[in-house]
């Protein structure tokens, strides 16, 4: 347990370090997670544009 | 040879090129998790404390990672942009507007980081230093780029537009690389160089190097899942597109 806390206090810099790779991590999370909601959303709007096409035909 | 050129070119069709992305996409995922989560280890169970800068050194680990893949994508992009311009194929000015949102993520936590690492060790968050300065100018010049091709509603125009702003930012780049050396500043110079040896630890190196390859990959990933998107939204009226949505129901 000693050598967690001591592993996350590094050394005393442990706010430049965890803010560094902390801030890296978050984005390099958030931003597959866009591509992904950007994806879903084109889908949605080309199922709907199918839809409507197919319904005028008719 | 001939036979050989053709088949390079047929990936200049979005038809074509959206599902081979497709699978390529998950390959580079996977490079993607396994070199960083080894790098990581690396950077934190691997690598012993620096005797100058004790633990607060470990950012470079995220740091030059992130600085490389800044100005790589951004050549990359250019040179797409540069092709599409050229050649007048849409699947290349596609990737190029598929990398910057990507590449200007890096900047900034190449800036970020960098203002992290800066401020334990020089005493401040920011300077108006050659190499910051020139960073942050990168910053502009991918934000510039994606405000530019989203501001002319025709797309085939915001492509040329882009890709002409793109090519002249180019000079930037050599600016930020050479600026450690060209000016007086507060940012250290290279500590990898081409043909010389580095003034690094071997496995302060290693854990570098492997995690810019782990970004890298990461990189390729989301710009090849992004710039499938891309195609979706500007081939949406393509015959292709509407029957791979048919199938996909």
């Amino acid at each position: 347990m000693k050598r967690l806390s001591e592993f996350f206090y590094m050394g005393g810099y442990a706010l430049y370090v965890w803010g560094s790779f902390g801030v890296t991590a978050l984005l390099m999370a958030v931003e597959p997670i866009l591509v992904r909601n950007r994806r879903r959303a084109v889908y949605q709007r080309l199922a709907r544009m199918a839809r409507a096409e197919a319904s005028s035909k008719r | 040879m001939s036979s050989r050129s053709i088949n390079w070119l047929k990936f200049s069709s979005p038809a074509t090129f959206y599902p081979l992305a497709g699978r390529l996409v998950p390959w580079f995922t996977g490079l993607a998790v396994i070199l960083i989560a080894v790098g990581l280890y690396m950077s934190f169970a691997v690598a012993p404390t620096d005797y100058k800068q004790g633990e607060g050194y470990r950012i470079i680990f995220v740091h030059v990672p992130a600085a490389w893949m800044s100005m790589f994508i951004y050549v990359v992009m250019a040179g797409w942009a540069g092709v599409g311009l050229i050649f007048n194929t849409r699947v290349s000015a596609m990737v190029a507007q598929a990398l910057a949102p990507t590449g200007a993520m890096f900047t900034f936590l190449a800036l970020w980081t960098g203002s992290f690492w800066g401020k334990p060790m020089w005493g401040t968050w920011w300077v108006w230093d050659a190499r910051l300065t020139s960073e942050l100018i990168l910053l502009f010049l991918y934000i510039g780029f994606m405000a530019l091709q989203a501001s002319i509603e025709d797309p085939r125009r915001a492509d040329r537009a882009g890709a002409i702003l793109a090519l002249v930012g180019v000079v930037n780049i050599p600016i930020i690389y050479f600026s450690v050396k060209w000016w007086n500043t507060l940012h250290q110079g290279a500590s990898i160089r081409i043909g010389q040896e580095s003034t690094m630890a071997v496995t302060m190196l290693w854990t570098t190097l492997i995690m810019a390859l782990g970004f890298w990959m990461y990189s390729i990933a989301v710009v090849l899942s992004r710039v499938r998107c891309i195609i979706l939204e500007r081939e949406r009226n393509a015959t292709w597109v509407a029957e791979l949505i048919k199938e996909d129901r």
